[in-house]
């Protein structure tokens, strides 16, 4: 009874959880129209196309989409109780997610640094608007996955922890889904 | 059994998803596909892809029913598709509306 009681909590949590999560798919939903809008206002300016790397962001795409894989394989541990897995692939995960991070902070800074700010045009206002909210995510997720590992490092996996990290594998998976539009919008699109 | 079932989503979805990156990635990079369509083949994938990660990652067409979070998913979607394509359509619109009286003569091919 109290088993079954736990889980119907539990339920209400994610489902608590999930509906964030799509009142945050709004958000990216109405950064995703601004760019759509203005990616070609670029106030004499240089292009998108001129600008971005194609090859590095498939380099991206892939490592977030990796990552994404390997969060699934830790809930699978937390799931099987293996608490070492789960430790183990949430630290690849964790390490791709910073790759991911340092990827695109080095491709903001070579813009940056070439006088290709946010500032320049309204093309690239809402390319930092969209990709910038993206990684700003993927480092609260990152911060997140860290807190988790030290809970479960000293509490083990239980229903609690359990909870948390259900929530968590659902966050990282909706920010790759959210990275496959920026990936096919943002960057593939400028290049048709 | 479970466990293995599950591993089992997860390497279809993992696999499924770089196969359709790659795929759209190397209709982009390659002069082969003619060029009106390459829009469209890479809005097709990235929506494949879209599914197949809401399946295979997020697990949706596993809930019990109510499914409640298949029903807020749906709404939310059409939500989504109402800021993006009415945006678009209202700038372009607006756009349209700016252009000078002899630009919309002609594109509208008005005799006079």
């Amino acid at each position: 009874m109290n088993k079954e009681m736990n889980h119907g909590a539990h339920d209400k949590v994610v489902f608590g959880f999930w509906v964030y999560l799509m009142t945050d798919l709004l958000s990216f939903a109405v950064l995703f129209a601004t760019f759509a809008v203005l990616r070609h206002s670029t106030f004499g300016g240089p292009s998108l196309r001129d600008l971005l790397d194609l090859p590095f962001a498939l380099k991206e795409t892939l490592i977030l989409l990796t990552s994404s894989f390997t969060a699934g394989l830790a809930m699978i541990a937390v799931h099987g109780k293996a608490k070492r897995w789960a430790l183990i692939w949430f630290g690849v995960t964790f390490l791709l997610g910073v790759a991911f991070l340092t990827l695109e902070l080095t491709e903001f800074s070579h813009l940056v640094h070439d006088g290709n700010s946010w500032q320049r045009s309204a093309s690239l206002s809402a390319f930092f608007a969209l990709v910038g909210t993206h990684g700003l995510h993927i480092a609260v997720g990152l911060l997140w996955m860290l807190i988790s590992m030290i809970v479960i490092w000293y509490r083990g996996l239980t229903l609690f922890v359990t909870s948390k990290l259900v929530r968590l594998s659902l966050f990282w998976h909706f920010l790759d889904i959210v990275w496959i539009f920026i990936f096919t919008i943002v960057y593939l699109l400028s290049f048709t | 059994m479970m466990k293995s079932r599950v591993l089992k989503t997860y390497i279809s979805g993992f696999v499924l998803s770089l196969g359709l990156t790659l795929a759209a990635y190397f209709v982009v990079t390659s002069t082969a596909v003619p060029r009106s369509l390459v829009v469209w083949v890479i809005m097709i994938a990235a929506v494949f892809q879209f599914i197949v990660q809401t399946i295979f990652f997020l697990h949706l067409d596993e809930e019990r029913r109510p499914r409640w979070n298949l029903a807020i998913f749906v709404s939310t979607l059409g939500i989504v598709l109402v800021v993006i394509v009415g945006s678009l359509w209202i700038m372009a619109n607006l756009n349209y509306q700016h252009t000078s009286p002899a630009d919309i003569i002609k594109d509208e091919g008005i005799q006079l």
